[in-house]
């Protein structure tokens, strides 16, 4: 693969270590290439969806260090050292993460294209307990598109996971 | 026959909701094979012209650029219209990817780069250098309105004398009313994969509403009878962008073709504003009533864009000789053809732009007229379809008007413009009617029990997030009277029974009734296996005396002797029964419809202009719901689409340029979740013993339609300011 040959004079591959999903993955990544085209292309984790690759749809959210961010607007390069949690990460042994159970209970979604970067997202949204309010929630989970128009639906899964994510504290 | 108890009409969750909340269903452009192949279009940065040079030496010299294909290198493909002519194809020519020279618009694809890798395709599709011999374009529908022609389906005749009644009447309202283009972006990008396969055959994944058409499509344009299979298990959303085999399609196929290797192409979001779109209108309504606001005259002209190679056309005006009693009617539907791509078919299309002009028309009605917008409606109702004569099979209308009215509080509401608001929030009340066609089309569909009593069902469908694999397995189970878990439905894949593009709203329709009957047929074969083992309590009994519940069939006479389906099939080994469903005869002698009522109230900033949508009811009567949990999902979708339509939804082209210039998901502005507030669905109650078997109308596409209007009509009881053209942005109220 050309992804080991890069043209003449083009910078070498670098390696960088993750913390993906729960487990150490030391990977050889282009400069180039952005976390998200990392997860779907070179790993095959193709749940974080690619929607714009601008940064303006919010389908690829994803999780580093607890925080919810745009994995197609970050170079895999630049999330060395970090831990991250794709959706294929959030459900446990025990079975669904609260936030995924509360979208399947709530009909959250229609399509499924942008319900991983949903789900990610409103667990961010969790850890940093800014959103108290539901016109606040709104807000906050504006950056995140939903084409089917199922953002009702949305809006009552995360009000409805919220309490349990809050108690747990956990960064997912 | 019991045949439609539970779990049909429960609000289940849906059966595939599991993967789509893991990350674990996969669309187009997620699977993959060892040496997979990715090309990068390059599209056409005039509107008209032709191509003189497309220079890829650049691009091919890197390494690991496979190929650049043009319409010079490109694998032979069909060069007459009628093989690219589609399900869902206009009138016309149909656009033929990479065919030859000719730029017939701006973003057509001229190239396609194929690497290794897609940052390098990616790459290397930024160095292709393309020179073109420009000539003049023309892509402003209000420059050609007069060089219109008539549209090649056109609207149902005219009733009546309408100039006579228009003129004679005491009330006339007479305005016109101007929609733009607007994209579907679904939220996944049109995307194939297509595999090579070592007999030459191709197994594609593509995103589209029609596994079987996309098929058809590919066999005729490259000559590749039965070798060609294409699946879609899962579609990241169309709204009838799926509705035609898209050009990343032709392009994946023809670059595996000419390397023999196995190659995907992924359309950027920018890309997803170079093919089809809901066309630009301009309407004009007149109205005229006697001093009670019931209507003497109706005439309803619509011009619609389309392009230079095809005719577009959708029911736009036809909603006007249907929705109210009227015996004067006229209606008229124009195209003007521009240097653009050929528009598509867009969630309720025709009705989303043509119901939003006659419904804003209604309004203006009823203060020209001095009548509550509500009580006007109901002056007016029909229970026949004036363009046919025919009486609906069921039209419960008026309870959409009456709960959606109590619901929102709409007896509340004011008369007046501008007598309602809070500090500097103008607040308005505004309700629209909504209707769309309730299709039946030719469907079939398999049912399979195993040995083990696991119940298979299939059918070439699509689930766009339409909810369809969960509304086929509820269907399903209730005729044999099976749990869900023991259920399965199977669709995308085009090896499946055939099954029609899913759109329309005519999904449950069409091909719940093909799964409904395959498993009636089922039944018969269940009920002669019981029969032939000896002594058979079942002996001598017909279908009407035995009962399908709780996995078993029981008799419903003495000695009610029930036998587990599993047992039946341990012993007769798995049965099949595949069955084709043609609409009804039943469904001539009637005019069939979805109707909804939609009640919105707006806040609109007086000083900023901004307007936000605050409370919205919509009333639906679509017969029986299969499923209440999704089929309210689809209805609130569908006013949020409305919503967008009203407010947001606008791509807008630079006529000099003749391009689009807001092709990205930060400048076309869809509604955002701080933009939609709480959405009530009601279903009313609807009995219907015609539409199918089934009793079920579908709910795609009525949700959306007359929610632009009702936010309009909103906005101007806010403001006492009448925007007739969307979408209502701060700077039409300011």
């Amino acid at each position: 693969m050309s992804q080991n040959l890069p043209a003449a004079g083009a910078p070498a591959a670098c390696r960088i270590l993750l913390e993906l999903n729960g487990e150490r993955r030391e990977l050889e990544v282009q400069p180039w290439t952005t976390l998200l085209d990392l997860l779907r292309d070179q790993l095959g984790l193709s749940g974080t969806k690619k929607g714009c690759d601008h940064g303006q749809c919010g389908a690829c959210t994803v999780l580093v260090d607890g925080r919810r961010i745009n994995s197609c607007l970050s170079l895999a390069v630049m999330q060395d050292g970090a831990k991250v949690t794709t959706v294929e990460g959030l459900a446990g042994a025990d079975g669904l993460h609260p936030m995924q159970a509360a979208f399947v209970r709530h009909d959250a979604f229609q399509c499924g294209y942008c319900t991983p970067g949903q789900i990610c997202s409103a667990v961010g949204l969790a850890n940093e307990n800014r959103a108290h309010t539901r016109d606040e929630l709104r807000e906050q989970m504006s950056g995140n598109l939903c084409r089917c128009g199922a953002y009702p639906n949305i809006l009552a899964a995360i009000e409805d996971a919220l309490p349990t994510l809050r108690g747990q504290g956990g960064d997912a | 026959m019991n045949t439609l108890a539970a779990p049909v009409g429960q609000p289940l969750a849906r059966v595939d909701g599991p993967l789509k909340v893991t990350g674990q269903a996969r669309y187009a452009a997620e699977f993959g094979a060892p040496g997979l192949l990715h090309g990068v279009v390059v599209c056409s940065r005039i509107a008209r012209g032709q191509v003189l040079r497309i220079d890829a030496r650049e691009a091919e010299a890197l390494d690991g650029v496979v190929l650049v294909l043009t319409h010079e290198n490109r694998p032979p493909v069909a060069s007459y219209d009628k093989p690219y002519q589609d399900d869902d194809a206009a009138d016309g020519s149909p656009f033929r990817p990479l065919f030859n020279d000719r730029v017939l618009y701006s973003g057509q694809p001229l190239a396609l780069v194929v690497a290794e890798t897609r940052e390098l395709a990616r790459h290397a599709a930024s160095l292709v250098r393309i020179e073109y011999r420009q000539e003049p374009h023309q892509t402003d529908l209000l420059a050609v309105r007069e060089q219109a022609h008539e549209a090649p389906e056109p609207p149902p005749a005219p009733r009546g004398d309408f100039a006579g009644a228009f003129a004679a009447a005491p009330v006339r309202v007479e305005c016109e009313y101007q929609t733009p283009v607007e994209h579907h972006n679904p939220m996944e990008t049109h995307a194939s994969t297509v595999f090579y396969q070592a007999d030459g055959g191709l197994l594609v994944h593509d995103k589209t509403q029609g596994v079987q058409n996309c098929q058809r499509y590919l066999e005729q344009v490259f000559g590749l009878q039965g070798r060609i299979r294409v699946l879609a298990p899962f579609v990241g959303g169309a709204f009838g962008s799926g509705l035609r085999p898209q050009y990343q399609l032709p392009l994946a196929v023809m670059a595996a073709l000419k390397l023999q290797r196995s190659v995907r192409v992924e359309l950027s979001r920018q890309q997803m504003f170079t093919f089809g779109y809901r066309p630009r209108s301009l309407q004009r309504l007149r109205l005229g009533a006697d001093r009670d606001g019931r209507l003497q005259a109706l005439a309803h002209q619509a011009l619609g864009q389309t392009s230079r190679f095809e005719d577009f056309t959708e029911h736009e005006v036809d909603w006007s000789g249907m929705l109210y009693a009227c015996d004067n009617v006229q209606l008229g539907y124009r195209l003007a053809a521009l240097d653009v791509y050929t528009p598509l078919d867009m969630r309720a299309p025709g009705a989303a732009i043509g119901v939003f002009a006659l419904e804003c028309a209604m309004d203006e009605l009823a203060y020209a007229a001095s009548v509550d917008p509500l009580e006007l409606r109901l002056r007016n109702y029909s229970e026949v379809n004036g363009n046919q004569g025919k009486r609906y099979s069921s039209k419960e209308l008026r309870a959409c008007y009456v709960q959606g009215a109590e619901r929102f509080g709409w007896a509340q509401r004011p008369q007046a413009p501008r007598s309602l608001r809070e500090g500097n929030q103008l607040i308005g009340m505004g309700m629209a009617t909504g209707v769309w066609e309730a299709l039946q089309m030719p469907a079939s569909a398999r049912a399979c029990i195993d040995a083990d009593g696991r119940l298979q069902v299939s059918s070439a469908t699509a689930d766009i997030g339409t909810g369809t694999y969960t509304a086929m397995t509820q269907i399903a189970a209730a005729a044999l009277g099976l749990p869900m878990e023991a259920v399965e439905f199977r669709l995308g894949d085009s090896n499946l029974p055939q099954a029609p593009l899913e759109g329309g709203s005519a999904t449950v329709s069409s091909v719940g009734s093909a799964v409904h009957q395959a498993c009636l047929a089922l039944r018969q074969k269940l009920l002669d296996a019981a029969q032939q083992s000896p002594a058979s309590p079942f002996t001598g009994a017909s279908l009407d005396d035995v009962a399908f519940a709780n996995g078993s069939m029981r008799l419903k006479r003495p000695p009610y002797t029930a036998l587990a389906l599993e047992r039946i099939v341990g012993v007769s080994g798995a049965l099949e029964a595949e069955v084709r469903v043609e609409p009804g005869e039943q469904r001539k002698n009637w005019a069939t419809a979805t109707h909804s009522a939609v009640f919105v109230e707006v806040r609109v900033d007086e000083e900023l202009g901004t307007v936000k949508v605050s409370r919205v009811v919509s009333a639906v009567a679509a017969g029986r719901v299969v499923n209440p949990q999704t089929a309210g999902n689809q209805i609130v979708g569908g006013v949020v689409w409305g919503i967008g339509q009203a407010l947001h939804e606008e791509t807008l082209i630079d006529h000099r340029l003749g391009r689009y210039m807001n092709h990205n998901l930060a400048e076309y502005h869809l509604p955002v979740q701080a933009d939609i507030p709480s959405i009530e669905a009601i279903f009313v109650e609807e009995h219907d013993s015609v539409v199918n078997a089934l009793g079920s109308k579908g709910v795609g596409e009525i949700g959306i339609v007359g929610v632009a209007a009702a936010v309009a009509n909103a906005v101007y009881h806010a403001t006492g300011k009448r925007v007739r053209e969307l979408p209502i942005t701060l700077d039409k109220l300011l």
